[in-house]
């Protein structure tokens, strides 16, 4: 149930994002969310999109890109509402290495991406909390 | 007032010279074909025996050795003395796979420590002197080599080795020494940690500074003199001949005198081996004339070099070589020490990396930068920094265990790094040394 971000080494330079934000326009995919992590001389771009593995094809020639299987929670947007997700996680003794969230099509809705150490567990964790968990199906919609 | 340690030596006529290099090599050859059997056998497959070396002259029939043969020889293939009659032994910066072991008998020492005596004295060094070594001391030639020849001459030597510049600094002002031996960056180095400190080059006691093991341009011992109020003094050798104190500089500083009493020099095309003029330029190469545990003959030191047999002022008649102008091979000397780009090959493969590389040097506030940029290989890259981050921290230590220097990892992305004509460039050299 879990769905795939796309991450993408990038040189920590001027124009580099810009050259990998308009290849994957390029590719007719359109990012539902990002975030871009740096280090001194390169930088990891992670994205999800809609159809992971045409764009992981398409940019693959150019780019150095690799899969993940990231937990995408469903949650309300408001306040105080990400603190019992977090709970939960956190009692299933899971950690995250990062995450990053975007806003639904809904007003009242946001969705936080983790990269966890056990999705399989992460999901199954949330699931059973009542919270809902995205698909790489869900985002094709 | 010239000075010199074995003034009859060092001031013979050249007829002399002459007479005493004849008379050794013909001893060196008989020493190398009685005991050691490779280079016998790179005699014989030449047809040549001890009888067709009469003279120095005659050196030029007899084969080369290259790092080459020494590594294949590792560790006891040239050895001309029983080990047991051996007291000590020195070896190079780690070079691909296998290190290159020179062996010394208490002779061999003393001819060594009677080759940096003569440098110390050249520099104006009496045993009234405070001499400072700061080499490193170990496997190293530097600290020893110059240690000994500081104890020759009298002076009251501190063994300091290299690093802990502050420390350095302390015993240099509290002991009044006098005269310095260390890289040549590593004396800027300290030069510029003294104007920090708020010292003058006239508030330390230092008169002179021998300093070598690197190349370094004569900007650079213009900025040394000024910086620390001293004369500074090139020396030259290598691990494989005995260490520093091959060659070393008058109070004329124009050329290194080669201790021909020890070392006799040729300059050949590095292409065909063949001997050239005088007063070409070519690679040096070297015979020993008097070594007993680690005689070589004819080996090849990549040198690009030039030498002088025009008389110098200082009374020397010994032939002068010019600092070296390069090299014949792709050796490059970082921070003192030698690196091969093949030996960063071995490490990247060995690590999982690809073989695209760049090797980018340059010296700013005249200590040695290196860094190296590498390209990730798709089956190493992961969405976690961390990850990666270990990675490039890894293949770090795996470079500085190979090389003996840390060079900073960059990690790019694939196919960036330049390549001209399908190949590479594997090495940018931003000093500006030659």
């Amino acid at each position: 149930m879990a769905i795939t971000q796309l991450s993408i080494f990038l040189m920590n330079q001027p124009g580099a994002l810009v050259d990998a934000v308009s290849a994957i326009s390029g590719a007719g995919a359109n990012i539902r969310a990002m975030s871009l992590a740096e280090a001194n001389d390169f930088g990891i771009l992670r994205i999800i999109v809609s159809d992971s593995d045409k764009i992981c094809k398409l940019l693959g020639d150019k780019y150095l890109i690799s899969k993940t299987e990231v937990v995408a929670a469903r949650m309300s947007d408001r306040s105080g509402a990400l603190y019992p997700i977090l709970v939960a996680l956190s009692d299933a003794n899971i950690n995250i290495e990062y995450m990053y969230a975007f806003t639904g099509s809904d007003a009242d809705e946001a969705y936080v991406v983790f990269r966890v150490n056990d999705v399989k567990t992460a999901e199954a964790v949330l699931n059973s909390n009542g919270v809902s968990t995205l698909s790489d199906e869900s985002l094709k919609l | 007032m010239a000075q010199y340690y074995q003034p009859e030596i060092e001031t013979a006529p050249r007829e002399k010279i002459l007479e005493m290099q004849n008379e050794k090599i013909v001893k060196q050859v008989r020493h190398v074909w009685d005991n050691v059997p490779y280079y016998r056998h790179l005699m014989e497959k030449k047809g040549i025996t001890p009888e067709d070396i009469k003279s120095v002259d005659d050196i030029r029939k007899l084969p080369f050795l290259s790092k080459d043969d020494l590594r294949e020889t590792y560790p006891y293939g040239l050895l001309g003395t029983d080990l047991k009659d051996c007291v000590r032994i020195h070896s190079t910066s780690g070079t691909t796979g296998k290190r290159v072991v020179a062996f010394y008998t208490q002779h061999d020492i003393d001819l060594w420590e009677d080759c940096t005596a003569r440098a110390i004295v050249a520099a104006g060094g009496t045993k009234e002197d405070v001499v400072q070594v700061c080499y490193g001391y170990g496997l190293f030639t530097g600290g020893s080599g110059l240690h000994g020849g500081s104890h020759k001459v009298g002076c009251l030597t501190l063994p300091m080795s290299s690093g802990n510049t502050d420390r350095q600094i302390q015993f240099m002002m509290d002991l009044s020494a006098t005269i310095l031996c260390c890289t040549p960056s590593y004396a800027a180095y300290i030069g510029e940690a003294l104007a920090e400190q708020g010292i003058k080059p006239e508030d330390n006691s230092l008169k002179a500074g021998i300093f070598g093991a690197e190349p370094w341009t004569e900007e650079m011992r213009q900025e040394i003199e000024k910086s620390l109020g001293i004369k500074a003094y090139d020396i030259y050798g290598l691990t494989e001949t005995s260490g520093p104190g091959v060659a070393f500089e008058c109070e004329e500083q124009k050329g290194m005198h080669i201790n021909e009493d020890h070392f006799y020099a040729e300059i050949i095309d590095p292409d065909t081996g063949e001997v050239l003029p005088e007063g070409s330029k070519g690679e040096l190469v070297f015979t020993s004339l008097d070594k007993e545990a680690f005689p070589l003959l004819r080996y090849r030191t990549k040198d690009i070099c030039v030498l002088n047999r025009t008389p110098c002022s200082c009374g020397r008649t010994h032939v002068r070589m010019c600092k070296p102008m390069g090299r014949s091979d792709d050796m490059m000397i970082i921070r003192g020490v030698n690196v091969f780009p093949s030996q960063i090959e071995t490490v990247l493969l060995k690590e999982g990396y690809t073989p695209n590389y760049q090797i980018v040097v340059d010296r700013e506030r005249n200590t040695d930068t290196f860094d190296i940029f590498v390209e990730v290989a798709p089956d190493q890259f992961s969405d976690l920094m961390s990850h990666i981050q270990r990675m490039e921290k890894s293949l770090e230590s795996a470079l500085r265990t190979m090389l003996g220097i840390g060079p900073k990892v960059h990690l790019v992305a694939p196919k960036t790094i330049t390549r001209s004509e399908g190949k590479a460039v594997r090495v940018i050299d931003k000093r500006k040394l030659h």
